[in-house]
């Protein structure tokens, strides 16, 4: 108990740039998985081969490399990025290619006959991807996107090894100067990840409610 | 800084880091050796007869799945420190993934008729022997495929072990660098490594899966 | 004495086909296909189909499953790409197009142009499940022709009423019956106020039970209107009831065509003989 009065302030002092890493870093992956998804369902060979080599890439290294890639190696290039720039675009490209994947598949398995009856109706293209398509797979989505939002969350704690003061960062300074609690401090620490993840859940579930409305069986 | 790639300094940074290639492949195979046998604990406990167990197991498998992997390691590094930074390393990636491989499980116990739960009983076999002749037997080649994903994602969540101070890839890597200052051949090299070790292991993943359909 | 007034409906009937099939020969065709192919890889689906379908006009496509028939709609409505020869729409290429005095292929504003003055019912309804029927075909009168809400609404409910289906307007597809989604799918292709209508075998995937509900729709919309009507069906009873002309395609190819009388009850070839001995029995042809 006195352990996590002790300690609990300085872990929150780093939830901001948890956080802030997190939404940051959701909302690029989030724009990427449609993006990528798109492309990857392109008429032309070329754009789908190169989306696809993009989401071999992110998928086949990993996450604490292409951070450390892009805070360490990419100076080199000329091109510096901040700690928080950093975190947020390795985590935005890294789940944005499997965010991608989700769309692809999400779209891919609206039936044939809505992308017909959309033609047939003489629906514009636009039309009916946004009113016609999107409508029937974002429900298909939300799920795995729900999981890939933890997933992501999660991720935000490699942000601390590229010197972002998250809470992680936070933890690891708050060690050496409480020596005796670093047991509570990182089961602290845990059930601070915990409490998030559950929340970011309950809001997914939510709307995954929200977008069966009408639908009714 | 700008100045560009340079060959001699790749080739010495592949040298440091292809020694310690076993390294990272020892945990990752102990670590799912662990996660495969952890998994299937949870697995059988969350069928457990007792609804306290059940709810027990489940509230730990949904804790252990919520929370990143490296505070799991930094936690189990502080709470055991007679441990060695491996066993540590092959433990949290085990309990990890066990968590995760147990839906993967469950997807494949699930996936079994239930007719033969039925004619296991019906034949008067135990529990166990139900367990370990039946359902088993018919739950796991299906989803092999899946398994083999997540023993690659286990492979290229190694790289974390460097933040307990095993001697991998990546913190071999990170110490090229540091020494040298060239931060751009170390970590680039590493990447490659991975991506060469688990490009291949997905496509593979990918005909396994092509070949033998999904569970779930 | 109960047979007289019958013969009567009937012989009036056919003066009136053959008063629009001579109508018909002096007006342009409002589809027309030259020498049309379709083959799908290696396996050729349609080898040269020439077919004019004229103003008004109700033609019925008969033949074996696998003949092609239902690729010919789908190409009309664009889902499908011909391999070969052409297809005109009121006089104009569907495919093509002419761009700086050069015929190129149609971009997707030609397309849509064109597509605008045919409709289409699908033989599984493709009804979109995330919409009400009420939003389902008010969709495209707004998104399409830009008609305002209030009007578009109001003439999707005259629709529905048309079709037996305006009690059901807020419900969503997935609690009608197959029969009444097929209506609504009637009324949702309707409402666009296509000179072309497409029925891909409407009743195949009909419990029998519901398959008189929707032939009864149909009949009423080919009865008033001056809508042509490419029809593909099994229903050989159905098929004399309602067809100016039946065509009978079979191995890619146009077999044999004319009027109902004369394709179902006298055919000249020996495929289409085989094809109608089996729909003897018990489809009410004698």
């Amino acid at each position: 108990m006195e352990a996590g009065i002790l300690l609990l302030p300085g872990l929150l002092r780093g939830l901001r740039v948890t956080l802030e890493v997190f939404v940051l870093g959701a909302m690029l992956a989030l724009g990427l998985s449609f993006a990528v998804g798109l492309l990857r369902l392109s008429r032309f060979p070329i754009v789908r081969t190169l989306a696809a080599a993009y989401v071999e890439f992110f998928r086949g290294t990993s996450l604490l490399i292409q951070l450390f890639w892009l805070y360490y190696a990419l100076p080199f290039f000329g091109v510096e990025l901040s700690a928080l720039a950093a975190g947020v675009l390795g985590l935005g490209l890294n789940y944005g290619a499997y965010g991608s994947e989700v769309v692809r598949s999400a779209i891919r398995s609206v039936p044939k006959g809505q992308w017909e009856a959309a033609i047939a109706l003489n629906l514009s293209p636009l039309v009916r991807f946004r009113r016609v398509i999107l409508p029937q797979a974002w429900p298909l989505m939300l799920p795995p996107f729900g999981n890939l939002l933890i997933e992501l969350l999660k991720g935000t704690s490699l942000v601390s090894m590229i010197t972002l003061g998250d809470m992680t960062f936070q933890a690891m300074s708050l060690r050496t100067t409480y020596a005796r609690y670093e047991v509570p401090l990182f089961l602290l620490l845990l059930v601070l990840y915990f409490l998030i993840a559950t929340a970011t859940s309950a809001i997914v579930r939510r709307l995954e409610r929200r977008a069966r409305v009408g639908r009714s069986a | 800084m700008g100045d560009e790639w340079r060959w001699d300094v790749a080739w010495a940074a592949a040298r440091k880091i292809a020694a310690v290639v076993p390294v990272t492949i020892a945990a990752t195979v102990l670590g799912f050796v662990v996660a495969a046998a952890a998994g299937l604990a949870w697995t059988i406990a969350r069928r457990s007869r007792s609804a306290l167990v059940r709810g027990a197991v489940e509230a730990a498998m949904e804790f252990v799945r919520r929370t990143p992997l490296l505070v799991q390691l930094l936690f189990l590094y502080v709470a055991f420190p007679r441990l060695s930074v491996f066993a540590i390393g092959v433990i949290g990636l085990g309990l990890h993934y066990g968590a995760y491989l147990s839906e993967v499980y469950r997807a494949g116990i699930e996936a079994v008729d239930r007719g033969q739960w039925e004619a296991a009983r019906a034949l008067n076999f135990s529990r166990q022997k139900t367990w370990t002749r039946i359902i088993l037997p018919q739950a796991i080649p299906p989803i092999v495929p899946m398994m083999g994903n997540y023993l690659i994602v286990l492979f290229k969540e190694t790289p974390l072990l460097f933040a307990i101070n095993v001697t991998e890839m990546m913190a071999v890597a990170k110490q090229f660098g540091s020494e040298t200052f060239r931060y751009l051949e170390a970590f680039t090299v590493v990447g490659v490594f991975f991506f060469l070790m688990s490009y291949p292991a997905s496509l593979v993943v990918r005909w396994l899966e092509a070949r033998f359909g999904r569970a779930g | 004495m109960a047979g007289a007034p019958a013969i009567v409906d009937a012989n009036r009937a056919l003066q009136d086909r053959a008063r629009a099939r001579e109508d018909a020969a002096v007006r342009r065709p409002i589809v027309r296909f030259r020498g049309v192919k379709k083959a799908f890889g290696a396996m050729t689906v349609l080898e040269g189909i020439d077919l004019d379908l004229y103003p008004g006009e109700k033609v019925v496509v008969i033949g074996p499953s696998g003949s092609g028939k239902t690729t010919l709609a789908r190409m009309l409505m664009t889902l499908e790409t011909p391999s070969g020869g052409e297809i005109e729409v009121d006089g104009e290429p569907l495919f093509t197009m002419v761009r700086r005095g050069r015929r190129v292929p149609a971009d997707e504003r030609h397309l849509a142009r064109v597509r605008g003055k045919i409709g289409m019912v699908f033989q599984h309804f493709n009804l979109f499940p995330h919409m009400t029927v009420l939003r389902n075909v008010t969709e495209a009168l707004i998104h399409v022709r830009r008609i305002p809400p209030e009007e578009a609404r109001r003439r999707t409910m005259a629709m529905l009423e048309r079709v037996g289906m305006a009690e059901h307007a807020d419900k969503y597809p997935a609690q009608l019956s197959g029969g009444q989604k097929q209506r609504v799918a009637i009324a949702r292709a309707l409402v666009m106020e296509p000179k072309v209508m497409l029925f891909d075998e409407p009743t195949s995937a009909l419990d029998p039970e519901l398959v008189g509900e929707v032939l009864a729709v149909i009949k009423e919309i080919a009865a008033k209107g001056d809508m042509a009507m490419l029809l593909i069906t099994h229903e050989m009873q159905f098929a004399r009831e309602i067809a100016d002309r039946i065509v009978f395609i079979d191995g890619g190819k146009i077999v044999e065509q004319g009027p109902p009388e004369e394709v179902l009850l006298r055919p000249k070839s020996e495929r289409l003989k085989a094809f109608l001995a089996r729909f003897r029995n018990g489809m009410g042809l004698r």
